[in-house]
């Protein structure tokens, strides 16, 4: 077995580094808060060895809002515009789970048309959301060009969701209820038009970037993820399936109407970043193929939406729920606790990047070299709001 | 997910079972049972993913109640441990020993409701607020208008238009007759 000199490391103590700043041999230096690649401020703050990351402290707050706090204070509806600011690349599935565990616990039952169009939210708010990642992620091991192109082609995305919503970033569709819309006249046609210069677009990604020399020498090996990591440290989504790990929501806990798709589970076994960039990559296939199947069981009534009662007065019933639905970076999650008053109790929202970008990035920083921090932290597809609230 | 419940109920005084769908139960633990009911769901009843660890304010009652969230991947559901702290003396056996991630949440519970983890690791260290010193703000008694009120002023040099009688005024300065 390889057993490299670690003279020079600092000695470790209880599965810690003993790091003595005195020694002039480590640098204390403070990665972030800005990050081009993660949408969303958090800071690094890195202790080096020469350029390897010794100890690495996530510090978060610099997106703090309080969304949970305010919607304490808020009715049922007024909610609903907020949640969808907890994730600007991705806020299709705020939406969709708080309209979910509001309608459990008020009884409410969506129509048909509103689950699939709810379905065709989310799995466009994927791809855009891919497709901001992938920008970052190339960007990050110097490959710039493909975030432009990239961006861009999010930006016909958010054209579609324009037309669909009337907004580009914050939809606020999903209401509790059903959808605001049903899909306007030739929304079909542009929607395919779209999806084929998506297609276009990863088709040359996959050789400029996929097959780059560059990206292999420096993600290849990047970032182990390790089986007995995965329950340790709560990952999921990507960052488990490029380990080897078949987990997905949409399969395991079908919601909405998934369980009607034919779709199988992305999964890589080099659990490295580059396994989980060619896991990502692979979803976007997946949900253009998922977007195409949707389309074409969407039924045409005018059924979209379920009268709500007066939202002004609106009680719900005491009780406690929890709800979860596959997003980018996997497991998303909405607790409510309801009290029977016309303000939620509380409402936690679970994201993602609260294990991935504190404990796990943490974990997995040290030994790794400074140059390739930026590329570890993407390859996790860390989103610091969700962590924070 | 009854089996289960019944299993449990043998070895742990488990109370206020709610089965809220299929796959999601809830139930009430005592605080001195919690870290050994968690631990034998994590070991033996593959429960191995924690979900969530949060916590709700009944100001009204007097307590905190802790939320352990788990979900079992085998069978695809998830058990909700709710767990009741008194409010005054708000301090929870640590589980960071089970989950790396547990220390996290546990942080931010300290920071966020003042609730006490001791042993567990950076639980001391602020999370999301810097330099705060006021009472922990998830708290149902913090009053974020007021606070707000106390350490913020109104910027001045605004003033609020009525937009119809503005717009007719910028358009018409004559008068529109």
């Amino acid at each position: 077995m390889f057993a490299p000199d670690r003279s020079k490391y600092p000695e470790m103590r209880d599965g810690k580094p003993v790091i003595e700043l005195d020694s002039q041999k480590y640098l204390k230096i403070w990665q972030g808060p800005q990050h081009p690649g993660v949408t969303g401020n958090m800071s690094l703050e890195l202790t080096l060895c020469g350029d390897e990351v010794v100890d690495c402290k996530t510090h978060v707050g610099y997106l703090h809002r309080g969304f949970e706090k305010l919607m304490e204070r808020r009715k049922f509806i007024q909610c609903f515009p907020i949640v969808c600011r907890i994730c600007v690349p991705e806020p299709d599935t705020n939406e969709y789970l708080y309209a979910a565990v509001v309608e459990e616990l008020a009884g409410i039952e969506i129509p048909e048309q509103a689950q699939w169009l709810r379905m065709l939210n989310l799995e466009m708010s994927r791809l855009t959301s891919f497709l901001m990642w992938i920008g970052g992620q190339a960007g990050a091991f110097g490959l710039g060009p493909i975030g432009q192109w990239s961006v861009t082609h999010r930006d016909y995305m958010l054209d579609l969701f324009e037309e669909l919503s009337g907004g580009r970033i914050y939809h606020m569709y999903m209401i509790p209820g059903g959808v605001r819309n049903k899909l306007p006249d030739g929304f079909a046609q542009r929607l395919e038009d779209t999806l084929q210069k998506v297609e276009k677009l990863l088709g040359e990604i996959e050789k400029v970037m996929f097959n780059n020399v560059v990206l292999k020498m420096r993600a290849v090996g990047l970032g182990l993820i390790t089986t007995d990591m995965i329950d340790r440290f709560g990952i999921v989504g990507p960052n488990a399936r490029a380990a080897g790990i078949a987990r997905d929501v949409r399969k395991d806990n079908p919601y909405l109407h998934y369980d009607q798709l034919d779709f199988e589970i992305v999964t890589e076994t080099a659990a490295d970043a580059y396994a989980r960039a060619r896991v990502r990559f692979r979803e976007m296939f997946q949900s253009i193929d998922l977007i195409r199947q949707i389309m074409k069981n969407i039924p045409d009534d005018d059924h979209y939406h379920t009268q709500l009662p007066n939202v002004l007065h609106w009680k719900i019933p005491a009780g406690e729920t929890y709800q979860r639905a596959e997003s980018t970076r996997g497991e998303y999650g909405y607790y409510l606790v309801t009290d029977g008053s016309g303000y939620p109790r509380r409402i936690y929202v679970r994201g993602p990047s609260y294990t991935h970008a504190v404990a796990l990035l943490e974990h997995m920083a040290v030994n790794t070299n400074i140059a390739d921090m930026a590329g570890l932290m993407v390859s996790l597809h860390t989103y610091p709001p969700e962590i924070e609230r | 997910m009854n089996n289960l419940i019944q299993r449990l109920q043998n070895r742990f005084p488990i109370s206020a079972v709610h089965q809220q769908r299929p796959d999601l139960a809830f139930c009430c633990v005592d605080t001195k049972q919690a870290v050994a009911l968690i631990t034998h769901l994590r070991d033996y009843e593959k429960f191995s993913h924690l979900v969530f660890l949060t916590a709700v304010d009944y100001i009204e009652q007097g307590f905190f109640q802790l939320t352990y969230l788990l979900h079992n991947y085998t069978r695809h559901c998830d058990l909700g441990l709710r767990v009741r702290l008194d409010r005054e003396q708000a301090t929870m056996e640590s589980i960071h020993h089970l989950w790396e991630q547990a220390a996290t949440y546990q942080r931010e519970l300290k920071e966020m409701f003042g609730i006490d983890f001791p042993g567990s690791p950076r639980v001391d260290e602020s999370f999301i607020l810097e330099g705060w010193d006021n009472i922990p703000p998830m708290r149902r008694d913090f009053d974020t208008k007021k606070y707000s009120e106390e350490t913020y002023f109104p910027r001045p040099g605004r003033q609020t238009n009525d937009p119809e009688n503005y717009m007719k005024a910028k358009l018409y300065p004559e008068g529109d007759a």
